[in-house]
């Protein structure tokens, strides 16, 4: 089955990107595919290269990176929900006459659409938030 | 089939669980996780509002949620199954839509 | 809006999936319902039957007479009666919700489907995807 996980919330305030990765870890080992993650709201700040959590804590972002990158996820982070909260990649530096840009490897950043598209080709739409 | 409805939120912070017993069908499952698991503990102030629901839906509780709050020594109402991440995923495999109570 | 901000350069199949927004918190003291209506607006392209329920302080979303001058924040409100014209005309008020909150249908900007929660649960039965705030 394909599932499609909408993440609202970011990284450590809440348990919603957690439960999203420990959900996308056990879908994907009883062999379902992810369409897409799509990051939203302020689910957008997983996706900060900057993020420097205690040695002793988990590290939320690199930890997606890392599931993107064994399984050829899509972590799309949404562009205007991004822009609000200063996350930037290295074109919407340049665009937005920016000094420095901080997405992630593994996310890339696109619009709302991608979440439309999400919901049309996925079978199941799962949403993390708070 | 139906619908598998997530609930997150503490009943005691916020009126998510009443909300979604409003609206749930028959056949729809309840999954209570991360502070939704409180809602599950016997003796809590919402142990009659899920009795009666359990009459009408199926409801589960998030083990690892369950266990990471202290409540591995605590009964949970009767009734409610206990199931892991992976669990999670096959309830949202055998319903046709997830529904988040946020 | 460029095809990048609105991420639909990838053509989708002519599929049309019945999706529902539900919309369950207030305006302005957080970014949910704004934020929720800037997916409504985009998702009005991609000709899907789109449906947008209220019910919880959702309900205060479309409480008429928004002023927001005094608190430095965008007056979000008048979007919800631009719906309208993007072919999203489908809006559902739980009853209970706004019964709760002492307020009617008058004190709503747009006109609405006002629901009982059986009604509204019965048509959240029938969509395949829910987008929940």
């Amino acid at each position: 089955m394909k599932f499609g996980l909408m993440i609202n919330e970011g990284p450590y305030q809440h348990q919603a990107s957690d439960s999203a990765l420990q959900f996308a870890r056990a879908a994907l080992a009883a062999g379902h595919e992810i369409f897409r993650v799509f990051f939203y709201l302020d689910g957008v700040n997983n996706g900060t290269r900057l993020t420097t959590p205690p040695q002793d804590d988990r590290h939320l972002q690199r930890k997606w990176t890392a599931l993107a990158a064994e399984h050829e996820l899509d972590l799309v982070v949404c562009i205007a929900a991004a822009q609000r909260r200063g996350i930037v990649d290295e074109a919407e530096m340049k665009r937005h006459g920016k000094d420095a840009h901080n997405l992630a490897p593994g996310f890339r950043i696109s619009g709302l659409g991608q979440l439309i598209e999400t919901a049309i080709e996925a079978d199941r739409l799962v949403v993390f938030g708070d | 089939m139906g619908t598998l409805h997530t609930i997150n939120k503490s009943p005691f912070e916020k009126r998510s669980l009443e909300s979604c017993l409003r609206v749930t069908l028959p056949g729809s499952t309840i999954l209570l996780i991360e502070d939704g698991v409180y809602a599950a503990m016997k003796g809590g102030e919402f142990e009659a509002t899920l009795v009666a629901a359990i009459d009408r839906v199926k409801v589960c509780c998030l083990q690892p949620d369950w266990l990471a709050r202290g409540l591995g020594d605590r009964t949970a109402i009767e009734g409610i199954d206990f199931v892991d991440y992976e669990g999670f995923v096959a309830l949202a495999v055998a319903h046709e839509r997830v529904q988040a109570w946020l | 809006m460029s095809d990048q901000e609105s991420g639909d350069e990838g053509a989708t199949t002519g599929v049309v999936k019945k999706l529902m927004y539900v919309n369950r918190r207030a305006p302005y003291g957080s970014i949910y319902a704004l934020e929720a209506l800037e997916i409504v607006l985009v998702g009005a392209a991609f000709d899907q039957d789109v449906s947008v329920a209220f019910m919880d302080d959702g309900v205060y979303q479309l409480k008429r007479g928004q002023d927001t001058e005094g608190i430095g924040m965008k007056n979000f409100s008048p979007a919800y009666r631009a719906l309208e014209m993007y072919d999203v005309e489908k809006l559902f008020v739980e009853e209970e919700s706004m019964s709760a909150r002492g307020l009617r249908v008058e004190d709503l900007l747009v006109p609405v489907e006002v629901l009982s929660a059986a009604a509204l649960g019965r048509l959240m039965d029938e969509q395949d995807v829910l987008f929940n705030f």
